[in-house]
């Protein structure tokens, strides 16, 4: 290999490196230390190129494929007795008939509260997890069913990005065994390219290619986390499963990182599931937002219905909660809806919808029937029999034609149910429209 | 003091004065590279009632200063000049053992990460007693746990009677925080200082935390400090920011004044790097580039200077060989930056705001 590490490479800043963030000073001559990475550039980064260089918040495309239709995919997780003999005494409905597609080269976003699944449905996608049932087609092959040998050319395709990157990073192997391992195993160039094709990678995300040959530890949280996104990028995916991306980082650095996330995907057409707890974040990042409650989606919809016209009154707390730094600095604070208590068990989780035992509108049909996820406009979907928007929610349920019940939830003699509506991964062409109470189309 | 908090027309309490004064704060830990001055001359004051909110990046001494406040600081292993004021108490170089009685008693401290800062092995009850019991020698055990109960009560832990008996790890994240409030309160101090007190958790368990935290400043009249890098926390609980940036104040206002007109390229920073809820989707997402800086060989001059982008609209190579004085802002009383821009006012109207927040930029033109 030519490569010598200490010869002094000149490195352009790359269209896609060029993050503004670490692409300051590259020439190494006078270089000592990692420490001394911060004394940037030497000529004063301007305003305006550091501006184009931040991202607006990503627009949705409508008509795009989706790259992956994930289909009332579940995950029970056995709960084993105590005891010489462990039998299985319950399951954890870690994630419970969830349905979603996500669009190639698009992004979905995935919130909820600590424990509501979505961690473990990435980590499902990825295949980290055998799925209890349901499907999930990945370019006509169903994930959910493939054994390990067969999972493993689709690795290549469908990566993930760590919440962690202090844990997720071996801390006795360089950055370029890290970056470079996933090329060697699945034997994509000759092991005299790895390098080469390791420092490009570097480059893309923004780190200095000559920094191969340096341990994890000597790099900052945010460095870090290029770190794994370069790795993650290493196979050139399809779908990149991001948990929790930028959850770990300082807030300046945040920002770097989600600009980078957003160049990538626009650079190399990566479709994203971006599991998160900061609504904020996500809002910028997905044009599409799904939020979990106990393992089930609650609601789904495009950016502009999720973050304006929330339907579910989960999503309304969730986003009541949300410290909003506008609304404080003219004075004033919007109204927050609390949410009493915690999360209920996913062990025993309640019957009916699973969110009535935290809800405000709750009524005896709540605990009777499980609200079905109804699609509701062009690109929004609801599972709440009292759906309506923050203080409209209608007064009696609006689900009892479709599931052929009364008000308080009993099954109507005769009646048979019309919901059509199967729960589908994407969204149909026809929904129910909550006035007219009948089906309508665009 | 270089400090006058703009709210000091109306003190709040008997005592005279703010209740926390510190004075030209220099916090400097010996290393084997040598010194690392962690906090420079940092004034700041707190009345009672009143809450300050202190916002940096990590690394940035927010945390540091807090913990000289509180003589969390190995006297051997870090060096602390200035003066701390509690109370017309001065902290600064108080025995350890007058300290003590200090501690925990008119001031008292809530960590980020509650399963760590709790013990595992110890039953929540016991670990609130102790320290009620530290600071009344004369009371009984069952005094002591009746008065657990009671502020596990007061943080709305639900059958306090029943949970104080259990152990850490069977409360859930916002139950635990809840502990750690009812353990800093027990004394009823009149100075809270909360470190992170909402990062590990959710936004419904974070609006719920801050509003007790809020409840509870309301019903003891005690000052709090809330340090976070969250400014949609500071905005919901400050009355006054102050902006840290390597170890000094680089900002110091009311937080309307912080976070509608801030006046430091760094605050800009950091209004422009976090996305926003309610915000217009054509605002743009624009980090801070670099990294912090380290503080064994700070840079010279003002020590944003490597990251400033606005550094070009200051006349000569002034940021990078003067520190600029904390001086008041243009023409408002309270509201102090430390930055060499003449006009920053008009910058961040004209440049800053169209990208960061259109929507906002339109309505003020």
């Amino acid at each position: 290999m030519s490569q010598d590490p200490n010869a002094k490479v000149a490195v352009d800043a790359s269209e896609v490196g060029a993050n503004a963030a670490e692409t300051g000073d590259r020439d190494l001559s006078h270089h000592t230390d990692v420490v001394d990475d911060h004394e940037a550039s030497r000529e004063s980064p301007d305003f305006h190129a550091l501006a184009e260089h931040g991202h607006v918040a990503t627009a949705l495309d409508p008509d795009a494929e989706p790259i992956i239709s994930v289909d009332n995919l579940k995950m029970y997780f056995p709960v084993k007795s105590s005891g010489l003999v462990r039998r299985t005494v319950g399951h954890v409905q870690a994630v419970d008939g969830v349905s979603f597609q996500v669009p190639r080269g698009g992004s979905l976003g995935l919130v909820g509260e600590s424990g509501c699944g979505k961690s473990t449905t990435g980590r499902l996608i990825t295949r980290l997890y055998t799925p209890t049932g349901g499907s999930m087609m990945f370019e006509g092959q169903d994930l959910a069913k493939l054994s390990n040998r067969e999972m493993r050319p689709l690795r290549r395709d469908v990566q993930m990005i760590f919440q962690d990157p202090y844990t997720s990073l071996n801390p006795r192997h360089t950055v370029g065994s890290i970056v470079g391992a996933p090329l060697a195993v699945h034997n994509v160039v000759p092991k005299n390219k790895i390098l080469s094709r390791v420092q490009e990678l570097l480059e893309v995300v923004g780190l200095n290619p000559e920094h191969y040959n340096r341990y994890p530890n000597e790099f900052s949280g945010g460095q870090r986390q290029r770190i794994g996104i370069a790795r993650a990028l290493t196979l050139n995916p399809k779908l990149l499963v991001a948990d929790e991306p930028v959850s770990a980082l300082d807030v300046s650095i945040q920002a770097q990182v989600v600009n980078l996330l957003q160049d990538l995907q626009k650079e190399f057409d990566i479709a994203f599931l971006f599991i998160a707890h900061d609504l904020a974040v996500v809002r910028h990042f997905c044009p599409e937002v799904a939020v979990m409650y106990l393992g089930k989606i609650v609601e789904i919809g495009d950016r502009e219905t999720i973050y304006g016209h929330a339907h579910h009154p989960y999503t309304q707390a969730l986003l009541s909660a949300v410290p909003d730094v506008k609304q404080a600095a003219i004075g004033g604070r919007r109204e927050r809806i609390r949410l009493e208590g915690d999360v209920p068990s996913p062990i025993n989780p309640p019957s009916g919808c699973r969110f009535r035992t935290r809800c405000q509108f709750a009524q005896e049909i709540c605990a009777k029937v499980e609200p079905p996820l109804l699609q509701i406009g062009k690109r929004h979907k609801v599972a709440c029999h009292f759906a309506g928007e923050l203080g409209a929610h209608p007064a009696t349920p609006v689900t009892t034609d479709l599931l052929a019940v009364d008000d308080q939830g009993s099954p109507v003699p005769g009646a048979t149910p019309t919901n059509e509506q199967l729960t589908i991964p994407g969204y149909e062409k026809t929904w129910y429209d909550l006035e007219s109470k009948q089906t309508t189309g665009a | 003091m270089t400090i006058t908090s703009p709210s000091s027309a109306a003190p709040a309490s008997d005592v005279d004065g703010p209740f926390l004064q510190v004075e030209d704060l220099t916090v400097t830990f010996p290393t084997q590279d040598g010194p690392v001055q962690a906090v420079k001359g940092l004034s700041y004051s707190v009345e009672l009632g009143k809450t300050l909110g202190i916002v940096g990046e990590s690394g940035s001494g927010k945390s540091v200063s807090s913990m000289a406040v509180m003589g969390l600081h190995d006297a051997k292993s870090s060096e602390i000049t200035g003066s701390i004021r509690v109370g017309g108490t001065e902290v600064v170089g108080l025995a350890e053992s007058r300290m003590r009685k200090l501690r925990g008693n008119s001031m008292a401290m809530i960590f980020q990460d509650a399963l760590a800062a709790l013990h595992p092995f110890y039953r929540v009850g016991d670990q609130l007693a102790e320290g009620y019991a530290m600071h009344h020698p004369k009371a009984s055990k069952r005094d002591a746990r009746r008065r657990a109960i009671e502020m596990l009560d007061r943080v709305g832990i639900p059958q306090p009677d029943r949970r104080v008996d259990d152990f850490p790890h069977q409360f859930s994240g916002g139950m635990r925080q809840r502990a750690m409030i009812a353990m800093g309160l027990i004394n009823d101090p009149s100075l809270l200082i909360a470190d992170e007190p909402t990062t590990a958790l959710d936004v419904t368990v974070q609006a719920q935390i801050l509003d007790l935290l809020q409840d509870l400043q309301r019903e003891f009249n005690s000052a709090v400090i809330i340090i976070t890098h969250d400014l949609g926390v500071i905005a919901e609980m400050a009355d006054d920011v102050l902006v840290m940036y390597a170890g000094r104040c680089v900002e110091f206002g009311t937080t309307k004044e912080i976070l509608t007109k801030p006046e430091m390229p760094y605050s800009w920073g950091l209004l422009s790097s976090i996305p926003e809820v309610g915000a217009s989707t054509d605002a743009r997402l624009i980090p801070i580039p670099g990294n912090p800086p380290s503080l064994l060989k700070p840079p010279s001059g003002c020590s944003f200077h490597p990251r400033c982008a606005h550094r070009g609209k200051v006349p000569g190579d002034l940021c990078v060989t003067e520190l600029p004085e904390l001086t008041s802002a243009s023409n408002r009383a309270g509201h102090l930056k430390r930055c060499h821009l003449p006009n920053p006012q008009e910058i961040y109207q004209t440049e800053v705001l169209p990208e960061i927040a259109p929507d906002l930029a339109e309505e003020t033109r």
